[in-house]
């Protein structure tokens, strides 16, 4: 096996380098997507409980769970956000398993989802006046995903 | 790899051994077709990542509904074991003061009619420092037995969304003669319907639980009468000095700061020297 390396052309080890670095890419936007679903999904289901028990100690969070802008047109955000990282962890298991067009989508959607986390992260800044803090790793998973697509060449 | 190819080939071939000896050849060719699209890699590339995919959408929403039944559910009753320790202190008072419903002024009173010392509180059913006052002045209403009686008046705030809906539930209620009930009920269980978008299912819930006629209660908090009651307490208090919630006055004077349990005792003992000397 390590002879059968070692004869490889140049050309033949870069392109297993490009790939293994692509399935790394992957599997990286797929756990944050992951994550992030859970996230969004536990948000959802706090604010159709109206369990504020999500807070804990942080002041103002149950602001931002009931306030006005938590849901859009009688549907909680967080289902939005949800089903975004749900088509991100689609898109990246797609991806993994070298389906082509998996990228352009993914840029599309990432960069809506880091413009929706900017427009949340200014209502809580200045709007409400108040941050909670699972809304806010929503918001830092995305900014993660952005930074990812823009930083790794793998991406493109 | 190779220890599912070897697996598979060998479920197959034990398989087509049973299935020969039965001579049963067509089912043998199926198992053949399946064992080898199985094997092939075009076979995986192309299922497997709908079926990850598939799984982990269907397990998110699995997991997602029987987290909301099972919080939806014990909510009612998760609510009476957390409230049966706080009702017991609730209902202690009003037990050893023939609670009244109203006075003549038409206000909310609990405690004997001649009772020394007139407590009122302005109060705004969602701000959670309200909640706390309120327990403080039960518990404060018990140990001093007959010589403190409570009067609530409405003072919901604007920057709480429910609020004037709670208070008109409450004061629906008082149509009913359970004024106290349902502010006891609004209190214990504020965590609960100040985050949902409609309190009002909630309230109703309470309502049926205090075996209240509900469809009256329902008419009633959306009337106009009970409105222009919440607004009237309202500016009754804004024309005393009230501008947040609570604000407690005790014999007609402002009882600033008086919000924390020790506070308030001090400030009741105080009023209660006065009066005797």
């Amino acid at each position: 096996m390590a002879s059968g390396k070692s004869n490889m052309a140049a050309t033949g080890e870069m392109r297993t380098v490009r790939g293994r670095s692509r399935t790394i890419f992957y599997w990286i936007v797929a756990i944050i997507a992951l994550i992030g679903l859970a996230d969004a999904t536990f948000l959802t289901i706090a604010h159709l409980t109206g369990d504020d028990a999500v807070c804990g100690s942080a002041a103002g969070c149950s602001e931002v769970l009931g306030s006005a802008y938590a849901t859009m047109r009688g549907i909680p955000t967080a289902a939005f956000g949800a089903v975004a990282y749900f088509i991100v962890f689609s898109m990246a298991v797609l991806g993994l398993f070298g389906y082509a067009g998996v990228k352009k989508f993914l840029i599309a959607l990432v960069t809506a989802m880091f413009l929706a986390s900017l427009y949340f992260l200014y209502l809580q800044a200045f709007v409400l006046h108040a941050f909670c803090p699972y809304c806010l790793l929503s918001a830092a998973l995305s900014f993660f995903l952005a930074g990812l697509l823009v930083a790794v060449p793998a991406a493109r | 790899m190779t220890k599912s190819e070897a697996l598979t080939r060998g479920v197959f071939a034990f398989s087509s051994i049973i299935l020969r000896s039965f001579y049963f050849e067509p089912v043998e060719k199926g198992l053949k077709f399946a064992a080898n699209a199985i094997e092939s890699r075009s076979f995986m590339k192309r299922f497997l990542p709908f079926l990850i995919i598939a799984i982990v959408g269907l397990l998110t929403i699995g997991i997602a509904t029987a987290v909301y039944k099972v919080k939806m559910q014990p909510a009612p009753a998760g609510a009476t074991t957390g409230a049966s320790p706080a009702s017991g202190e609730m209902t202690k008072p009003p037990a050893a003061a023939a609670e009244e419903q109203k006075d003549s002024q038409g206000w909310h009173v609990r405690g004997p009619a001649k009772a020394p010392l007139l407590l009122e509180i302005y109060g705004d059913f969602q701000c959670p420092s309200c909640a706390v006052a309120s327990k403080a002045i039960d518990q404060l209403q018990a140990e001093f037995k007959d010589k403190i009686k409570v009067v609530f008046h409405e003072f919901p705030l604007s920057m709480h969304q429910h609020a004037v809906r709670a208070a008109e539930a409450a004061e629906a209620a008082g149509l009913q003669g359970k004024f106290w009930e349902m502010h006891d009920a609004l209190y214990d269980y504020q965590p609960v319907w100040s985050h949902t978008t409609n309190p009002g299912f909630l309230f109703d819930s309470y309502a049926g639980s205090m075996g209240l006629d509900l469809a009256r209660f329902r008419a009633d908090r959306q009337s106009s009468d009970i409105e222009g009651k919440v607004i009237e307490d309202g500016n009754a208090g804004l024309l005393r000095g009230v501008r947040n919630t609570p604000t407690i006055f005790i014999n007609g004077q402002h009882a600033k700061g008086a919000i924390t349990k020790d506070k308030l005792r001090e400030a009741i003992e105080a009023a209660l020297a006065k009066q005797k000397s």
